[in-house]
């Protein structure tokens, strides 16, 4: 088995006629956190997606763990665990049965089941509202419930896509400190992505920059300073990618979403 | 073990929504009433017998047809607020976790109906023989499930509500009304006798009057056969439908 968790070779993914990956390669060392950034619509989800057996690639390899992510889809499930962008916890289930049900679904002996969901549950503090329906939570605690769900079935690698989004200082600092914390003691490698650069900065070991479907840049903090001649990373960021704002293509299940969203908030 | 908990995780979202258990009885309820006792004394009149007796058996498959496709709401739901991703993440297939999920969507629509039975029976509807009760359930166990797998089929193919509800309005508001479920098949102009002996619904009904009250269309034979191939049809849209969302 190589150094390398993750290792994906020439991934391309076209919809139609529409590139939104194209040709990219790279590999995250066992125990890295590794940042994965990009401006809306560079090919970032669609990567995630990719990388978590959500989405078939139009070309290209990827390997997790020394599994072929493609051709066997669910030996490759067991090796991860995913936070998404959107919260996707069962709001009518209370926090505990949400645990219950992921350790069912990965096939978790009901005694490790247990154990783990208190001592993941204790971890995010969480443990005290256990029995409390999930719909009744804040966004802050729902985004920690669905770290310590991801977590219950020891994946090697953990995928954090946007986990900060919509969260204040306080909760993300928080959050971090956890990841940070797992990191460490259980030595998993950490994928995330993110638009807040000081972050990336503060806990990534190296990053990788995607714009218009191309990795442009890929390495450690101090290599994308010096190789962009800046001070900090949002200047190194806004050097590769420009300043151009980015129009993204409104994917209708979003669209859908907000509209949603806007109307229980009147 | 999954699909006990899939099934479990529908048992408990629908035991915890008091307004959709009400709300699903009370639509056939308030057909069962309006209809029995509006038209009741004319069909009467008209010397066919007794018009509670025949709708009951039409009432039991409306309560199942609507609560099984309104059950494909549930998917939409997972499929736009999240939870079907956790679900398509984790290492099951998707015709377990289908599975799972429409046995829950069958057990709480078959909860209803079994409901409406005993609510008709209040208003002096009676089985016209008890041994044959449980094959009229086993019927109304098979139509459920391919409902479900139906509702949760279309439910796969379209991304919002309003679309969902589109198909409920021009599909199966039609299926129902044309199925002989209210009024007999046997008064219908010719064209539409056609169009009922088309519909598949309509042999669930007349299966339901065959062992319920002894009154039927077709034979029932025919009925069962016609339900047999409907349930293989649907679970294979059901499946192959729900195999294909990507998020």
């Amino acid at each position: 088995m190589s150094d390398s968790i993750i290792d994906v070779k020439n991934l391309t993914k076209i919809y139609g006629e529409h590139k939104v990956v194209k040709n990219i390669s790279f590999s995250v060392a066992r125990g890295e956190v590794f940042g994965f950034l990009g401006p809306n619509g560079a090919g970032k989800s669609t990567t995630i997606k990719m990388l978590t057996t959500l989405l078939k690639p139009t070309n290209g390899t990827i390997k997790l763990d020394g599994t072929n992510v493609i051709e066997e889809k669910n030996e490759a499930r067991f090796s991860f665990g995913i936070v998404f962008q959107d919260p996707s916890l069962d709001d009518e289930l209370t926090a505990y049965e949400n645990m219950e049900l992921h350790g069912v679904l990965y096939h978790l002996p009901k005694a490790d089941r247990i154990k783990r969901s208190e001592e993941l549950m204790k971890l995010v503090e969480l443990w005290d509202r256990k029995d409390s329906l999930v719909k009744t939570f804040s966004g802050g605690m729902k985004r920690r419930l669905e770290i310590a769900r991801g977590l219950l079935h020891h994946p090697k690698v953990l995928f954090l896509d946007e986990p900060t989004l919509g969260l204040d200082t306080q909760t993300r600092n928080l959050l971090w400190d956890y990841v940070e914390k797992l990191n460490k003691t259980e030595g998993m490698t950490i994928f995330f992505t993110t638009h807040y650069l000081e972050e990336a900065e503060n806990v990534a070991d190296r990053i990788a920059v995607i714009d218009d479907g191309k990795i442009i840049a890929n390495g450690t903090v101090k290599q994308l300073l010096a190789l962009t001649k800046t001070k900090d990373l949002e200047s190194a960021y806004l050097r590769l990618t420009g300043k151009q704002i980015r129009e993204e293509e409104v994917d209708p299940n979003e669209a859908f979403r907000s509209r949603v969203r806007s109307r229980r908030m009147r | 073990m999954e699909i006990y908990y899939l099934w479990l995780r529908q048992i408990k979202r629908y035991t915890r929504s008091k307004s959709r258990m009400i709300g699903a009885v009370g639509q056939p309820l308030l057909f069962l009433l309006a209809l029995g006792y509006g038209i009741g004394s004319l069909y009467k009149r008209a010397g066919n017998g007794n018009y509670i007796e025949f709708l009951v058996p039409g009432i039991i498959i409306q309560t199942i047809l609507f609560g099984a496709i309104f059950w494909g709401i549930n998917i939409i739901w997972d499929k736009q607020f999240g939870f079907l991703k956790e679900t398509l993440v984790a290492p099951v297939s998707r015709l377990r976790i289908l599975m799972g999920s429409a046995l829950g969507g069958s057990t709480t629509t078959l909860a209803q109906a079994t409901m409406v039975f005993f609510l008709s029976m209040l208003l002096g509807f009676r089985p016209y023989n008890w041994l044959l009760v449980p094959l009229a359930l086993i019927v109304a166990m098979l139509f459920t499930f391919a409902v479900t797998c139906f509702g949760a089929g279309l439910a796969s193919r379209v991304n919002d509500f309003q679309g969902f509800q589109a198909i409920n309005q021009f599909l199966i508001f039609p299926l129902f009304f044309l199925s002989g479920a209210l009024f007999p098949i046997q008064g219908f102009p010719k064209a539409l006798k056609i169009i009922a002996s088309c519909n598949p619904v309509s042999y669930s009904v007349d299966a339901m009057r065959h062992l319920l009250i002894n009154q039927g269309y077709f034979q029932l034979w025919k009925d069962l056969a016609v339900l047999g191939l409907m349930v293989v049809v649907m679970v294979w849209f059901g499946v192959s439908s729900f195999k294909k969302i990507e998020t």
